[in-house]
């Protein structure tokens, strides 16, 4: 489905937007930050850590956390969470995407 | 050939709290830890963590701090909770976490007393103390993880693991059927009774902050993910796998009869708050019945005295 345009009260209301905080050292590369994170911002960094364990990194579509506070709560090393940035107007752009987003299983989904 | 050792460096106490400050409170759970303590001894892909955070992040939503809290926990990799988290909590023996608990509850009634432990150290040596807290009503609240194994020991069979699942004591497959945990809880008179798996970690924060406010003894079963003993064996992968089998199989039924909700080997898993009920709690009924009628007595007799 595709919208012609801004809903009437976009005015009204805004996207939260989080910044992720990675304290590496700690993870266990266990992946169930990047695997259950509802949007995708998240994957497994080519790098080490000092354990040994490759901790997530943010991927490009990073701005699309929206402080959900899952991959907090979901993490079971304290090594991820989350921070409130200044919520975000909501723009044609975001409708557009919102409404034609790809699943995480979808090739179309990394592309996006 | 002569030998050379190394000259042993003594243990430097200022690095090592120097370390111990630079790494606690980077997240914002680090002030219900202890310090110095994380990295866990979890293995990667456990859901130990998962449990432990939910149970955090529930103490955060009811503004609970941590000298409103106690936490007692058996022995297992479940009972090394009691040594994380930065408050009172006491290690017991084996299976003994119920029995040690009752007497806290007991003594300091506006405590929240959590017993956190495994199912092994539960329902298999303390399965007494678990059915009689039960019974009795005792202000507890019971979180049980479930990993369907003896985790530390090595994988040996559990009272929970399902018919026909392997471990290193079975390896042929079990012969036994596991418990029904929340049927159990129920039958023995648990006020509050569900079932969540790691993969539902907000709906567990929900029922266990639903559960501090609840007098009486309430049981949160909470099915975790145990790589090392339980999923190598039962071929369910890494934790990551096995988190995505728990959240494949398992159906939401809110309010179901526990009765429904045995758990088969790679069947499906009932999970839901099964029984919110109301019923005086042991402190309540024994103050009323046994202390008033006894302080009765005890005016009686003054009263002839002075006559
Ligand atoms: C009296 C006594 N018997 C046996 C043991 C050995 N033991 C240590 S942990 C454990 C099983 C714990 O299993 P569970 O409660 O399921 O915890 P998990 O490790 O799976 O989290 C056993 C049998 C012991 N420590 N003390
Ligand atoms: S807060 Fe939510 S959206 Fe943001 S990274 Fe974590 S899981 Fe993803
Ligand atoms: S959930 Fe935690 S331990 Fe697991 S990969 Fe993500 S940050 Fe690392
Ligand atoms: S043995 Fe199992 S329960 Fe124990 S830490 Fe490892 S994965 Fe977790």
């Amino acid at each position: 489905m595709k919208f012609w345009r801004l809903p009437l009260d976009a005015e009204a209301h805004s996207i939260p937007q989080g910044e992720v905080r990675i304290i590496e050292s700690r993870c266990k590369g266990c992946g169930f930050c990047i695997e259950f994170c509802p949007n995708g911002c998240l994957k497994v960094s080519k790098r080490f850590n000092s354990k040994g364990y490759h901790p997530p990194e943010l991927v490009f579509q990073a701005e699309d956390c929206v402080e959900c506070g899952l991959c907090t709560l979901i993490c079971p090393e304290f090594a991820i969470f989350t921070q409130l940035k200044e919520p975000k107007k909501i723009t044609e752009e975001d409708i557009q995407r919102v409404t034609t987003r790809f699943s995480r299983k979808d090739k179309r989904y990394l592309r996006r | 050939m002569k030998v050379r050792l190394r000259e042993l460096q003594p243990f430097d106490k200022e690095a090592a709290e120097a370390a111990i400050k630079h790494d606690h409170g980077l997240h914002p759970h680090d002030e219900y830890l202890k310090p110095g303590r994380i990295p866990h001894i979890w293995c990667p892909g456990c859901g130990l963590g998962v449990v432990l955070t939910t149970f955090i992040e529930a103490m955060r939503r009811k503004n609970i701090t941590p000298d409103q809290c106690a936490v007692v926990s058996g022995i297992g990799c479940t009972g090394r909770v009691a040594g994380y988290l930065n408050m009172d909590t006491y290690h017991t023996t084996h299976g003994r976490a119920i029995p040690f608990a009752t007497g806290l509850a007991l003594a300091k009634p506006d405590l929240h007393v959590t017993v956190f432990s495994g199912d092994g150290d539960l329902f298999a040596i303390g399965g007494n103390h678990m059915i009689h807290a039960a019974r009795r009503n005792v202000n507890l609240k019971v979180i049980c993880v479930n990993n369907f194994n003896y985790g530390m020991t090595g994988g040996q069979v559990a009272p929970t693991t399902p018919l026909g699942a392997k471990t290193s004591t079975t390896p042929r497959g079990n012969a036994e059927p596991g418990f029904n945990l929340p049927h159990l809880a129920h039958a023995a008179g648990a006020v509050y009774v569900a079932r969540w798996t790691t993969f539902h970690p907000r709906q567990l924060v929900h029922s266990i902050s639903q559960t501090f406010d609840k007098t009486g003894f309430t049981f949160v079963e909470a099915i975790a993910p145990c790589p090392t003993g339980y999923g190598r064996p039962n071929k369910l992968g890494a934790g990551l796998d096995e988190m995505k089998f728990y959240g494949e199989h398992s159906e939401i039924r809110n309010g179901a009869p526990p009765g429904d909700a045995e758990i088969e080997l790679r069947g499906k898993i009932v999970v839901g708050t099964f029984i919110d009920v109301d019923r005086p709690d042991f402190l309540t009924s024994y103050n009323s019945r046994i202390v008033s009628a006894a302080q009765a007595k005890g005016k009686q007799k003054e009263k002839v005295k002075i006559a």
